[in-house]
């Protein structure tokens, strides 16, 4: 790993009321790199990824301990906002969820017109659609509604939102897995385009995605991470026997 | 097969019935429509609706005053009534789950209960014991304290109504909560609310006794809110319990132009909502 490291989590524990959702998580992404969490459903990996831009401490009850540190600055710091923190790094759900009371052009420019930033707004609109590959399908409709778009647009949709406000890191939750396979690969498509600027967190429960779309993979269980190692390596050679086990599909 | 022929008659018999429940439900409503409608169609003419009442004896007038009025005090009805409800219904959607988010909740049910004469009295020692005068404005509180509780709890309902994943895709734009509550789940649930506020307002046009000593009436046209002021329910009050038979026909009448401005109401909120559940475009 020659890049600049990006984020780096060290001992990162989490907990819904008593539940201690992920144990003593220790990862390093590199700058402009493509970290998969992969692991069976309940196992910690969106508490995780909730982590990182201090959303999980939005549900009630929720709270996290240990380190997380943005470009050398902890993101747990007292003096951090978490509102400007989500602006630095950016988030897409697993579900699309386009605003439904604004248009296609107000979803995308949403972000900088609620927060009052001024911005050329044509020129972010088309830009934004463009790296998110929508600009050809939506530049006929730009006042229509989000809603009218199929399920991959409306990602789609919610990827160019998230890219308008400039983050550093884009924390993508199962970007995919309520799309059909074509939509699915224009994500991935989209994910490899979009490394060259960004940083970027992929949880999915899709092993064949994570091998093709990341460089580094981190195979959770349980609330804790077993392995995390170059890709590759996680689904070629991998040290422990139960990320073995679950990326043959022995189990998960 | 005894059983069978048991079942079949209790089916039919119990079809009648809930169909006789059904016409003793309609009778009053038509009965009433039909008598509103025969009675006060008789005085219907362009000038009811744009002139003064006339004194005693002399014939013609009408009632434009109270019909500006009516939707004077019901426009400082919604002026204040509108921010505070909708407001309680932001707060109790989102941070409601707290002791204070029940006792206002509580309070809000208790409001909802209270005899609207009651609530004319409260508007009373409220606003015009200290103006030391009857006023459209003491009128449009009153209504206003009719309006907040409902429109709160419609509000409340709606908002909850908006998806979790909405929230937390704005706050994930870096966008502070309160602006995610008011521009994000707020902008996507008024649609329905509007329809909720103009079924509110039909209903508070309708009020009565708020107004009989907190309006009070005018027999002129008054566009100043610290100023007594008519309304079509207490002039169809007023004219109802005189001794003349012209201005019994007037109640009438009245009465007919205040079920048209109500039931044009309702059909606005039938419009609106039909609107936002036909979706997408």
């Amino acid at each position: 790993m020659t890049a600049a490291v990006k984020i780096d989590v060290a001992r990162l524990d989490a907990w819904f009321g008593r539940v201690h959702a992920v144990k003593g998580v220790s990862i390093q992404v590199p700058e402009r790199g493509v970290l998969a969490v992969i692991g069976p459903s309940g196992c910690g990996k969106s508490t995780f990824l909730r982590c990182l831009n201090r959303m999980h401490e939005l549900v009630p009850g929720a709270r996290a301990a240990g380190r997380v540190l943005l470009d050398g600055d902890d993101v747990y710091g007292g003096s951090v906002d978490p509102v400007l923190l989500r602006r630095r790094v950016g988030m897409v759900f697993q579900r699309p969820n386009p605003f439904p009371a604004m248009s296609i052009r107000d979803n995308v420019i949403a972000g900088l017109k609620l927060n009052g930033l001024p911005r050329d707004t044509d020129e972010v609109l088309e830009r934004c659609l463009t790296q998110a590959a929508l600009w050809d399908e939506v530049k006929d409709r730009l006042g229509g509604s989000p809603l009218a778009l199929s399920g991959g647009q409306q990602q789609r949709l919610c990827i160019a939102r998230a890219l308008a406000v400039e983050p550093e890191v884009l924390l993508m939750d199962e970007p995919a897995s309520a799309l059909d396979p074509i939509a699915t690969a224009r994500i991935e498509e989209l994910i490899h385009e979009l490394k060259e600027r960004y940083t970027i967190v992929l949880v999915t429960h899709n092993m064949q995605q994570a091998a093709r779309t990341s460089d580094l993979t981190a195979f959770f269980y349980l609330g804790e991470l077993v392995e995390c190692g170059p890709t590759e390596q996680i689904f070629t050679n991998p040290k422990e026997s139960r990320t073995e086990d679950y990326v043959t599909g022995k189990f998960g | 097969m005894r059983r069978f022929r048991l079942r079949k008659l209790v089916n039919v018999t119990m079809t009648v019935v809930c169909g006789l429940a059904v016409v003793v439900a309609l009778v009053p409503l038509v009965s009433l429509l039909w008598l509103v409608i025969k009675k006060g169609v008789a005085g219907l003419s362009p000038e009811f609706f744009t002139q003064l009442p006339t004194p005693m004896g002399v014939p013609g007038g009408g009632v434009g005053n109270a019909i500006v009025g009516t939707l004077m005090i019901v426009a400082i009805a919604c002026a204040i009534g509108l921010p505070v409800g909708i407001g309680a219904g932001v707060y109790l959607a989102e941070k409601g789950d707290g002791r204070l988010g029940r006792t206002v909740r509580f309070t809000s049910e208790v409001l909802a209960g209270v005899p609207s004469i009651v609530i004319g009295i409260v508007a009373w020692g409220l606003v015009v014991l200290p103006m030391k005068r009857f006023s459209a404005l003491a009128g449009g509180v009153a209504l206003s304290l009719i309006m907040i509780p409902t429109v709160a709890r419609a509000s409340e309902e709606l908002i909850r109504l908006v998806p979790r994943s909405l929230r937390e895709g704005a706050l994930a734009l870096g966008v502070p909560e309160w602006k995610t509550s008011l521009r994000v789940v707020l902008r996507t649930a008024l649609g329905g609310i509007a329809t909720a506020v103009l079924l509110s307002v039909a209903r508070v046009m309708g009020e009565t006794a708020p107004l009989l000593f907190t309006s009070l009436n005018n027999q002129y046209w008054n566009l100043a809110p610290d100023q007594p002021t008519a309304s079509l329910t207490v002039e169809i009050y007023d004219y109802a319990i005189s001794p003349f038979r012209d201005w019994h026909q007037k109640a009438w009448t009245a009465a007919l132009v205040l079920l048209l401005l109500v039931g044009l109401l309702n059909l606005g909120a039938r419009v609106l909502s039909r609107n936002r559940l036909g979706g997408a475009s």
